[in-house]
């Protein structure tokens, strides 16, 4: 009996093992034969409120509707600096000026121009995704625009409508969107500042809003300066002279939508099964979305109609690997499907990376740190960990600031005084960001000299003229941040000498943040150390996000940190928040310069570079501007954040490009190779196994011999008693 | 010149004060022969009583730590801190810059440096709190520890002895004799090496926290032995606070429940099986988001973030307790139902006693033993509690010391590599024998205070 | 029977209506209209005549309970409060705040949360019966008293620190498992291995405790005595006898918790990625979408209701001593 069982266990575990080796991947997030198709496997945190094109404006959202629908315009993949290019339209749109009569006028005098008009001209033949929308029955008549309910309880997603169709991309379609955009009731939070810029949106916004028009209401109704030439060809009409609104026509909010798209998705029955434009769009892009279900993931797989995208073949940044053009050329897309599981926690999403389950871990995370490294040459590195499973890496400088602000309106740390100047100069250089970027960012960013970040037109690349001469010093060619001493003795000039006021009591000032995530209390923490160093007490005032936003819209916080990441790369995007129109107080919580900046010279340049094109001539202004802010010191200047992309060998044309979203249809994937390092990195464990049971089989026998023995004295003194 | 002033924070006043009246409690009790007798009889076990040493020592520090005072010393610069911070005020000074592992000497990830040649160079940098010197030697330091922990020990045990001896009227060398064999009737012996262990583990610890970070340090650089220490008054706080705001309650409206009948105890049972009805967590979260915003309503209600996050605590401990009343409040109707049938009970109401002094002569006193029983009970599940209503982002402060927030941040390092794991493994150790000790304990009390128990133990 | 169950449901309304104004209360406290409007409408340039036309499309911009501009009743009808609470008792919960169907998203999320819960509940409650039966085998020994230190031991240990050292261990370090994650139908075994083996562990302590005290009370009993007498060998006695009478108090504790099972475990569902309804509630709480909390709420008390009128049906049914009268 005893042979028997020990052979029973060899053979268990040797069944297992072999098993084991054979799968090799217990531990596979999803189907293991997917692997060895051209599928991307990507994930999102934070489920996707908005796919609408006229209202989603978050970078999550973005990140899956930019594969799927083409506005007229999209940034170049590799071009630095950032550079428009078409991408639905046969050339970049041209631009005549006219005076107030609608006169062409030559040149771009701003006391002549009254408005630009920009011509758009389509491709020809693009056509739409595959949708049931499209779909005509013999009369020419929309098939489901009225899906009788018996019909629709067997409908649970998009999925479920086996009849699709498309059609041919048409200028209305652009135009469509832009009245749409128009409504109020469609909360396009871009609409406030288009229509100062575009002719006649404001009062079709206001007449149409009212009427809550239908489809075909909204198709018959014009605005006056958006106007249809012919299928192919359209034209806007804006007010003055406004060069970034280029810039706006590469965003989703100006992506066709198809009427029919509206018509079907209006229908009753689909909304209550979460089937609407907002959860299933309609696009052009080389994508489709097929599933959505935020709660678990996303499914875009090809377009079969799409065919106006070719790989690019120049512009490559010299220094950049010259791989990345080897596929010059090829049309798009080459990934065949692209699947978004949702990773809430970024410890399970770092794991599944480097498992091999996720191609590319673009989110930042805290686990970037053990990937990456400081080299001996300054800049960032992969540890020996990371390359030796081939993890490649890209990090580029984002558009973007992350900055400390003072409330210029407050007694104590706001003002113009020379005083009041040198008081937050002193902070400014207490606060020491270097060290932020070190602990919390772990390197993964720089430290702002102003408010223009690098790859923005208007950022000074030498980083001697660029230096913030009141914060830094230049030391043996490199910034070195002036000594706590400097800004002690600047403390004390501005009359709080060591921390305390004239009377002798300290100074306590107030933090104001939305204090979440477990990292919070580091950073807080971090924030009270730098300002001990000056004496000064700070005081935290954490709430969540939407009373911190209540505060700063009410002008209500003393200090507090906020970030802007750019629109569109133009140095008028990051000047303009510090402009002292759009302060809070004066706006009453309108605007976006929430340190209450305002100051008159500043304010008369911004109007001046705000209309100009790119020179010499409009840096040198953007220069003076800079120094002014410089001096002042209404932000400490804080960070640039790099973002950084961790990805694996497989996965092939990966390039930085933070402006442009919809990337995806440049990338490929070396399925082969994936399916063998998978399989290499996640051998299971067997000995813990083996062991657990070897210790199981041996208590059992203790176990039994007990049970033994007890049974025999159970059974003793009872017969003894009978 | 140093100016010293206490400045007692609100939950100060509230442990302190909870003390004082479990001061009051002890005092009544002990006239009670019979009650101290078989309050007494907790102590009887081994266990029990190594736990109870456990559970005074946490006492101990959190109440040292809810000693707040503030010092301006000659250079006019005012701290802050309790009598805990100035034992480990080496601790709360030196910080480092980074994670560091327990015992190291360097930090744990390595840094960017420029030497004098101008170069780059990439190296763990030395931690700056820590001896390195050649005449350091850590057993050294360790011997000195238990020497000092024993001779104090053996002065402190040596009194006691002395003092036992004379109550009980007894020779000093037969008591000796006695605790020495295990024979008396509190497990003296035990107490006594336990006593001895963990005051060598306090001074070992206190010493080696001058030359090392015997926990290593966090993400800033702080070091985890402090925080830990620190963490301990919030979890304590919670775990007997809430008890004091759930009391009040709970007796009053369990007892009135009971005695009043009708439509009182309809309303009453309406009250909590509404309560009740909800989810646990549902609810301290939707309350938690409410005192959030009265917070940031009344920024004037507190002068620094120590402030803040007290008054927070303060707010944490009141929910919780207004949300775990109903459990005792229920059992407390039961027994009352069960009392106010009982003949003495029944007489008193026909002799036209009043309500109160039926509350107060007969009711009171024999449900004060399902009274104890909930609070040990319900003092560990507090403890844990707080770590998971922190990992949900609805428990204290995040600028507080907790184990809760450790946890939380622990979570980001484990997937480090290489892992930290002393963050957690603190937490973990510290949080783990404190439940431990108050599990133990509460059973114990358990089985000498439920008169089910006796029954059952009669019987057997 | 019949009579006494529609009694007891119709005593549930007005616990009902009670929790409903207790979290409607608490939540417009916390979160006016204004700030669901600008968390809606993303951080990036909100005007004012957005919120506000945001409000009148969702119905926020109304009155909380008593509504002057209205004639008759629609005084009281046309509400927020009306409108966003009475309509649950027909369990229409309306839209979360990103304009989804609440009903439809639980529908869909209820599946994952029983595909853990079920299998916790099962496996933890036959587990720890089995252990505690054991127990009771070797009461007095000292695998008796061992394993009760142990079970103290795994009361005491906070539940995240299973979830994390489980994750480390078996995905992280020996690759046995999925870290986290889900999927349909029998794929989701792999999934469902880490956290119900979690959850049974965590729960060990306080179960065995538990029915071995049951256990130990049923083995005083004569029964027993009579059973033994016959000469049956202990474990004839144990699982044939006690464990049999013991099924009763086993089953009238157990039932209180099965509808609860529906709401899914906070915890273990946002550690491990599933799509349940713990995971659904705390992305509200996060969000502070007040739709989603208050359909949980209302939810979770209905079905706390439930489980107690299913225990006192579950006493009458399996022991006749106790009847029910109407």
């Amino acid at each position: 009996m005893f042979y028997n069982l020990i052979k029973n266990i060899v053979i268990i575990v040797f069944s297992i093992t072999v098993i084991g080796c054979d799968a090799s991947r217990w531990n596979s997030p999803y189907d293991v034969d997917k692997a060895q198709e051209p599928i991307l496997f990507n994930s999102f945190s934070s489920k996707p409120k908005h796919l609408d094109p006229v209202v989603s404006y978050n970078a999550n959202e973005w990140a899956i509707l930019s594969q799927i629908v083409e506005p007229p315009l999209q940034y170049h993949y590799f071009k630095r600096p950032y550079t428009l290019e078409p991408l639905t339209l046969e050339v970049m749109p041209s631009v005549t000026y006219l005076n107030a009569e609608g006169q062409p006028v030559s040149g771009t005098d701003s006391s002549e121009v009254a408005y630009s008009e920009y011509v758009f001209r389509l491709k020809p033949d693009i056509f739409f995704q595959p949708h049931p929308a499209f779909v005509k029955d013999e009369t020419g008549a929309l098939h489901f625009q009225n899906i009788p309910p018996a019909q629709l309880t067997e409908i649970e997603t998009l999925a479920d409508f086996k009849t699709l169709a498309t059609r041919r991309l048409t200028a209305e379609d652009y135009v469509y969107a832009i009245k749409r955009m128009a409504l109020i009731q469609n909360h396009s939070p871009i609409l406030g500042t288009l229509q100062h810029y575009i002719v006649g949106l404001a009062t079709f916004s206001e007449q149409m809003s009212d009427v809550s028009p239908s489809v075909k209401q909204l198709r018959d109704a014009s605005i006056a300066g958006v106007i249809v030439d012919s299928e192919t060809q359209w034209r806007i009409r804006i007010k003055g002279v406004y060069p970034q609104f280029l810039y706006w026509l590469s965003m989703n909010f100006f992506a066709p939508i198809p009427w029919e798209a509206e018509v079907f998705y209006d229908q009753a029955g689909l909304a209550t099964k979460n089937i609407s434009l907002d959860t299933y769009p309609v696009g052009t892009g080389a994508y489709q979305l097929v599933e959505n279900n935020p709660n678990k993931q996303m499914r875009l797989v090809v377009n079969p109609h799409y065919n106006h995208g070719v790989y690019p073949g120049e512009g490559l940044p010299k220094d950049a690997n010259p791989a990345l053009l080897a596929d010059a050329g090829k049309p798009l897309p080459f990934i065949k499907e692209v699947i978004y599981s949702l990773e809430k926690e970024s410890v399970p999403l770092w794991n599944k990376f480097l498992q091999g389950y996720y191609d590319a871990s673009g989110v930042s995370s805290d686990s970037f740190d053990q990937a990456v490294s400081v080299s001996s040459s300054g800049s960032l590195a992969l540890t020996e960990e990371m390359r030796e499973k081939g993890i490649q890496f890209l990090n580029t400088v984002e558009p973007s600031i992350f900055y400390f602000g003072f409330n210029m309106e407050d007694p104590v740390v706001g003002g113009y005084s020379e005083q009041q100047k040198k008081f937050r100069q002193a902070i400014s250089i207490a606060l020491n960001f270097e060290d932020y970027v070190s602990i919390f960012m772990n390197g993964r960013g720089i430290v702002a000299q102003g408010p223009i970040p690098p790859g923005i037109f208007g950022y000074e690349t030498d980083e001697k003229a660029a230096l913030n001469p009141w914060v830094y010093e230049w030391q043996t060619g490199r910034a070195q941040r002036k000594s706590i001493e400097v800004a002690k003795n600047l403390l004390a000039e501005a009359g709080y000498p060591n921390g305390r006021k004239p009377n002798g009591a300290p100074l306590v000032l107030y933090y104001d943040t939305a204090a979440t995530g477990p990292d919070s209390k580091a950073q807080l923490n971090w924030y009270r150390k730098q300002f001990q160093k000056l004496g000064i007490e700070l005081v935290i005032r954490a709430t969540d996000y939407n009373r911190f936003q209540d505060k700063m819209r009410g002008a209500k916080a003393q200090l507090f940190s906020w970030g802007w990441n750019a629109d569109y790369p133009d140095p008028e995007n990051f000047l303009f928040l510090l402009n002292g129109n759009q302060s809070i107080v004066k706006t009453h919580g309108a605007g976006v310069n929430y340190a209450n900046y305002d100051n008159a010279e500043f304010n008369r340049l911004f109007q001046q570079i705000k209309t100009m094109q790119n020179s010499p001539q409009r840096f040198a202004l953007v220069q003076k501007m800079v120094k002014i802010v410089q001096e002042d010191a209404p932000w400490v200047w804080g960070v640039h954040p790099k973002s950084l992309a961790l990805y694996h060998r497989w996965y092939h044309n990966v390039w930085a490009n933070p402006l442009a979203n919809n990337t995806l249809k440049y990338k490929r994937i070396d399925a082969e190779l994936r399916d063998y390092s998978q399989r290499q990195w996640n051998r299971p464990t067997f000995w813990p196994m083996v062991l657990l049971f070897a210790v199981s089989v041996i208590l059992f026998w203790p176990l039994r011999s007990a049970y033994r023995k007890r049974q025999q004295a159970v059974i003793v003194p009872k017969s003894s008693r009978n | 010149m140093n100016d010293f002033a206490l400045t007692p924070l609100w939950t100060d006043w509230m442990i302190w004060g909870l003390i004082a009246s479990f001061a009051y409690l002890g005092v009544l009790v002990r006239r009670s022969r019979q009650v101290a007798q078989q309050w007494m009889r907790i102590f009887e076990s081994k266990l029990a009583m190594i736990s109870a040493m456990i559970l005074c020592i946490y006492l101990l520090i959190a109440l040292l730590d809810s000693i707040h005072f503030q010092t301006t010393s000659a250079q006019q610069m005012t701290v802050h801190q309790s009598v805990l911070d100035k034992v480990f005020s080496h601790l709360a000074v030196g910080q480092e810059r980074t994670y560091s592992a327990p015992f190291a000497s360097t930090e744990h990830t390595k840094s960017l440096v420029v030497n004098q040649a101008g170069e780059m160079q990439q190296l763990r940098l030395p931690l700056k709190h820590i001896r390195q010197d050649a005449d350091f030697s850590m057993i050294g330091q360790t011997l000195s520890a238990f020497l000092f922990a024993s001779v104090l020990s053996g002065f402190v045990v040596g009194w006691h002895l002395l003092w036992r001896s004379r109550v009980h009227q007894c020779p000093f060398k037969d008591w000796l004799n006695q605790v020495l064999l295990g024979k008396t009737r509190l497990p003296w012996r035990t107490a006594y090496l336990t006593f001895w262990g963990l005051l060598t583990l306090f001074c070992w610890l206190w010493v080696m926290s001058h030359s090392v970070h015997v926990l290593g340090t966090d993400k800033v650089g702080s070091d985890v032995l402090y925080e830990s220490m620190k963490s301990i008054r919030t979890g304590v706080l919670i775990g007997v606070l809430t008890t004091l705001v759930m009391l009040p309650l709970a007796l009053f409206l369990g007892i009135s429940a009971g005695l009043f009948k009708g439509w009182v105890d309809d309303v009453i049972q309406y009250i909590y099986t509404t309560l009740n009805s909800i989810p646990g967590v549902l609810l301290i979260a939707a309350a938690v988001l409410v005192m959030q915003v009265i917070l940031s309503n009344h920024p004037d209600w507190f002068s620094s973030t120590e402030d803040r996050a007290d008054i927070r605590l303060m707010f944490l401990i009141f929910i919780l307790g207004l949300t775990s009343w109903t459990g005792l409040c229920r059992l407390l109707r039961a027994e009352t139902l069960k009392l106010s049938a009982v003949d003495y009970v029944t007489a008193a109401k026909a002799f036209g006693v009043s309500r109160m002094t039926i509350i107060r002569r007969h009711i009171l006193p024999n449900v004060m033993h399902i009274v104890l029983i909930a609070v040990v009970l319900d003092f560990s599940g507090l403890v844990l509690a707080e770590a998971v209503l922190s990992y949900v982002g609805v428990g204290v402060d995040p600028t507080m010391h907790s184990w809760g927030n450790m946890i939380n941040q622990a979570r980001l390092e484990m997937a480090r590599e290489p892992m930290v794991w002393w963050s957690l493994f603190s937490a973990f150790i510290f949080m783990f024998v404190l439940v431990l000790a108050a599990n133990l304990f509460s059973d114990r009390v358990q089985a000498v205070l439920d008169p089910r128990n006796q029954s059952d133990q009669l019987t057997r | 029977m019949l009579t006494y169950i529609i009694r007891r449901l119709v005593f549930a309304v007005p616990i009902l209506i009670g929790v409903n104004l207790i979290t409607f209360a608490l939540f417009f406290m916390v979160n006016t209209p204004d700030d669901m409007a600008r968390s809606q409408l993303g951080a990036k340039q909100t005007s004012a005549e957005m919120i506000a036309a945001w409000k009148q499309q969702k119905g926020y911009d109304k009155p909380l309970f008593y509504n002057e501009k209205q004639p008759g009743l629609a005084k009281f009808y046309d509400t927020l409060y009306v409108q966003e609470s009475l309509k649950l008792f027909w369990f229409d919960f309306g839209q979360a705040d990103d304009g989804r169907q609440i009903s439809a998203d639980i529908q869909q999320r209820m599946a994952p949360s029983l595909a853990i819960a079920i299998p916790t509940f099962v496996i933890g409650l036959v587990t720890n019966i089995a252990f505690a039966l054991l127990i009771v085998l070797f009461r007095g020994s000292v695998l008796d008293t061992a394993t009760m230190v142990v079970a103290v031991a795994i009361m005491s240990i906070s539940g995240l620190f299973y979830i994390i050292a489980g994750q480390v261990l078996f995905s992280k370090l020996w690759h046995w498992v999925p870290i986290s994650g889900y999927a349909e139908g029998w794929d989701s075994i792999k999934f469902m291995i880490l956290p119900v083996m979690i959850g049974v562990f965590a729960g060990l302590g306080a179960g065995i405790r538990w029915y071995r005290s049951l256990f130990l009370e049923e083995i005083h009993k004569d029964y027993v005595r009579t059973a033994r007498a016959k000469g049956l060998s202990e474990i004839k006695v144990l699982f044939g006898h006690v464990l049999q009478n013991g099924l009763l108090p086993i089953l009238t504790g157990v039932v209180v918790v099965i509808p609860t099972l529906f709401m899914g475990s906070l915890i273990m569902e946002s550690f491990f990625g599933i799509p349940g309804l713990g995971s659904y509630t705390i992305d509200a709480i996060n969000a502070q979408d007040f739709g989603i909390v208050k359909a949980m709420v209302f939810l979770g008390s209905v079905l706390y209701i439930v489980g107690l009128i299913l225990t006192d049906i579950s006493y009458t049914y399996f022991d006749p001593r106790v009847r029910l009268t109407a």
